[in-house]
């Protein structure tokens, strides 16, 4: 068991003749996803890679191959077409991997996805993993191992930080799960707080969070009325100034909310267990499983 | 990116918002001749900075001559502005606006922006104009409200109408409070703004609303479909270094410490940050090189934080994802090299090829730290800092 992909997950990618597609993809294969088909407009009829078949529209795709799970590597400019065209054609899973999606594109996307069925993922992110089954992302495949901890964040590199950890001692992973660095995403922590909670592989959860936005709060609030499971939490940004963009466009501190502090308090009132730094994240979860 | 007062009238006038009379002046004796055309019984001359708080800090004046006018543009033109938004240090007074004078009855608030929790746009509204939001909420948050739009279903009359009622408005100004919030709702959207606040927006001894005062802020990540986006960018008001890093595609924000920072990915440049902060030290910036950590690229990101004299010690983390260790080790000591660095470099290499890389580093004969965790490079740069 894991969350939402697992070795048999059939997946397509969206932009994958592109410079960004094409390399990830193949990294994704080299893991063991089963990458089932493509997209790119105009190259339908062709192959990738001498065998995974491109077509022109998600439609075309669905209407030839079954598809659980879609990752897109779309640029910026037609991201949120793609993402609309894929909740259209009533995929599952959407993963967004791309960065730099005008804030108000994002907003008529969950507009879209309000009523649907799809569970989005992103935009801004390195995707989603379940350990030694299913790659659909940029992350570093290699440092993933199989194991009992769910890992959820806003950012990329400092996931990789945690996991490494969690690896390292033996903890391993069920499926990790970068939600993106955005203003606006698809989905935010509690989403999948919910599914981890109901995972009988999943024995705990490591959230980073960042400053900037209110979901940190949110997620805490569920953890303290509903899960069973620690929750390890580290918060990036104590030192980041107010009114600048740490990197991420959703990392902001505005008009004095959504600082790391506030959001520390509020994760220690609801029984998260805090990381102090970003190097005792294992360490701290081997505590809190106790 | 943050505008000028000046520029978010001009985008409100393009989106049909009728707004006052005003001329943007570099110099007294533009001041004087605008102050003549304007041809009003008094002007207010209001200094062009990125910062809200510009009254209080002395940044707004009245004037009711050409002479006034030209003497307190000239007072105010390099003049260092120290308001609540603008930190210790100020903004420099390049231009100012001169602008006809209105007949105030009565000072409202409103903003839009984008709720992130639910996705929607959101208007704020209050009566109690001429006020800082963020003070008003604190002290009486029941004197504030917020009504939030489906961007799908776009704004309604009662929407509107709750705001009105709210801000306790006479029946005979609802039209044009009407057409006023529908306009603004179709600017925040046409020209992809992620905040516009209208403070003070205020009623005329006439009754006409006006906005007296513009503030916007446009998101970058639209400036595709913007090109004047481009056109906005004031760079006096910008930190040169800043603008120098944007310019080689580098994520870089100045700070006050004196650990420079190198470190790849922006959650994990953050935290770097808070560690050296956690072990007694200060960074002295938020450094994000990306996913392609290469000796060119290392190189000018080295550069970059060198040119900040504060900066005592370098601190590079690294996680090797796809990025190989061993090719940003290549990095580092070539750039090293190339630019003769002196300073102190602790360098922390996690990831693909890791061992490779302290190979490298190791026996490269420059004198690197390296740093076996996060924590412990941390450590060990603010150790040398502080010693």
């Amino acid at each position: 068991m894991s969350i939402l992909i697992n070795k048999e997950t059939s997946v397509l990618v969206q932009g994958i003749t592109g410079k960004e597609g094409s390399f990830h993809t193949l990294k994704c294969l080299e893991y063991g996803t089963k990458i089932a088909a493509g997209v790119t407009p105009f190259k339908g009829g062709s192959l990738f890679n001498d065998s995974i078949p491109v077509f022109n529209t998600v439609a075309e795709a669905k209407s030839n191959i079954k598809i659980d799970a879609t990752v897109i590597f779309v640029p910026a400019v037609f991201a949120s077409s793609s993402v609309i065209e894929a909740i259209e054609s009533e995929i599952p899973l959407i993963v967004c991997i791309t960065e730099g999606i005008p804030t108000i594109d994002m907003m008529n996307v969950k507009s879209a996805l309000r009523g649907s069925s799809s569970v989005m993922i992103g935009p801004n992110c390195p995707g989603i993993i379940t350990a030694n089954e299913c790659k659909i992302g940029i992350m570093p495949g290699f440092i993933h191992k199989k194991g009992k901890i769910a890992v959820l964040s806003r950012s990329g590199t400092l996931t990789y930080e945690a996991v490494n950890q969690l690896t390292k001692a033996g903890l391993g992973e069920t499926t990790c799960i970068g939600i993106g660095g955005d203003p606006i995403i698809g989905s935010s922590f509690l989403t999948f707080l919910k599914m981890f909670e109901g995972d009988p592989e999943t024995e705990g959860v490591v959230l980073i969070g960042e400053i900037g936005g209110t979901q940190e709060e949110e997620a805490s609030e569920y953890v303290k009325n509903y899960m069973k499971k620690p929750v390890v939490g580290f918060i990036a940004g104590k030192t980041a100034p107010e009114g600048k963009r740490m990197g991420h466009a959703g990392a902001i501190i505005s008009g004095g909310k959504g600082t790391a502090s506030e959001k520390l308090k509020v994760m220690k009132e609801n029984r998260i267990h805090i990381a102090e730094n970003p190097s005792v994240i294992a360490e701290t979860m081997i505590k809190a499983l106790r | 990116m943050d505008i000028h007062e000046y520029q978010a009238k001009e985008l409100l006038t393009k989106n049909n918002v009728k707004i006052l009379h005003s001329i943007l002046c570099h110099s007294g004796d533009e001041a004087y001749n605008a102050t003549v055309s304007l041809n009003t019984p008094v002007v207010v001359i209001k200094a062009q900075v990125h910062a809200g708080g510009r009254g209080k800090a002395g940044g707004v004046k009245i004037a009711k001559t050409p002479e006034e006018a030209k003497n307190i543009t000239e007072q105010m033109l390099g003049m260092t502005l120290v308001t609540a938004q603008t930190g210790k240090d100020g903004k420099v007074v390049h231009k100012v606006l001169i602008e006809e004078g209105a007949d105030i009855k009565k000072e409202l608030y409103l903003s839009v922006t984008i709720d992130r929790k639910t996705s929607n746009i959101a208007f704020v509204a209050s009566a109690e104009g001429g006020m800082e939001i963020e003070e008003i909420s604190k002290n009486s948050p029941e004197k504030i409200l917020t009504v939030l739009i489906n961007p799908s279903n776009g704004i309604k009359s009662y929407h509107v109408l709750k705001m009105f009622l709210f801000l306790g408005l006479d029946k005979p100004i609802y039209n044009e409070f009407n057409n006023f919030v529908n306009l603004l709702y179709s600017a925040f959207l046409a020209e992809d703004m992620s905040m516009l606040e209208i403070n003070p927006l205020i009623i005329t001894g006439n009754g006409n609303l006006i906005p007296l005062d513009a503030k916007i802020a446009l998101d970058d990540n639209a400036s595709f479909r913007h090109p004047y986006y481009n056109d906005f960018i004031d760079e006096d008001e910008e930190d040169p270094l800043e603008t120098k890093a944007k310019s080689v595609g580098l994520n870089y924000i100045r700070l006050d410490g004196n650990v420079g920072c190198m470190v790849n990915g922006a959650g994990l440049a953050m935290a770097t940050m808070d560690t050296i902060k956690e072990f007694g030290a200060a960074p002295a910036n938020f450094l994000d090189v990306g996913g392609t950590a290469d000796s060119k690229r290392v190189e000018t990101a080295f550069n970059i934080l060198l040119s900040d004299k504060n900066v005592k010690a370098i601190f590079i983390n690294i996680f090797g994802g796809i990025v190989k260790c061993d090719m940003v080790a290549d990095g580092v000591i070539t750039a090293a090299k190339n630019i003769g660095l002196k300073l102190p470099v602790v360098i922390r290499l996690e990831g693909t090829n890791a061992d490779k890389a302290s190979e490298l580093l190791e026996t490269s004969g420059l004198n690197f730290i390296v740093g076996n965790s996060l924590a412990d490079g941390a450590q060990k740069v603010s150790k040398i800092v502080n010693s």
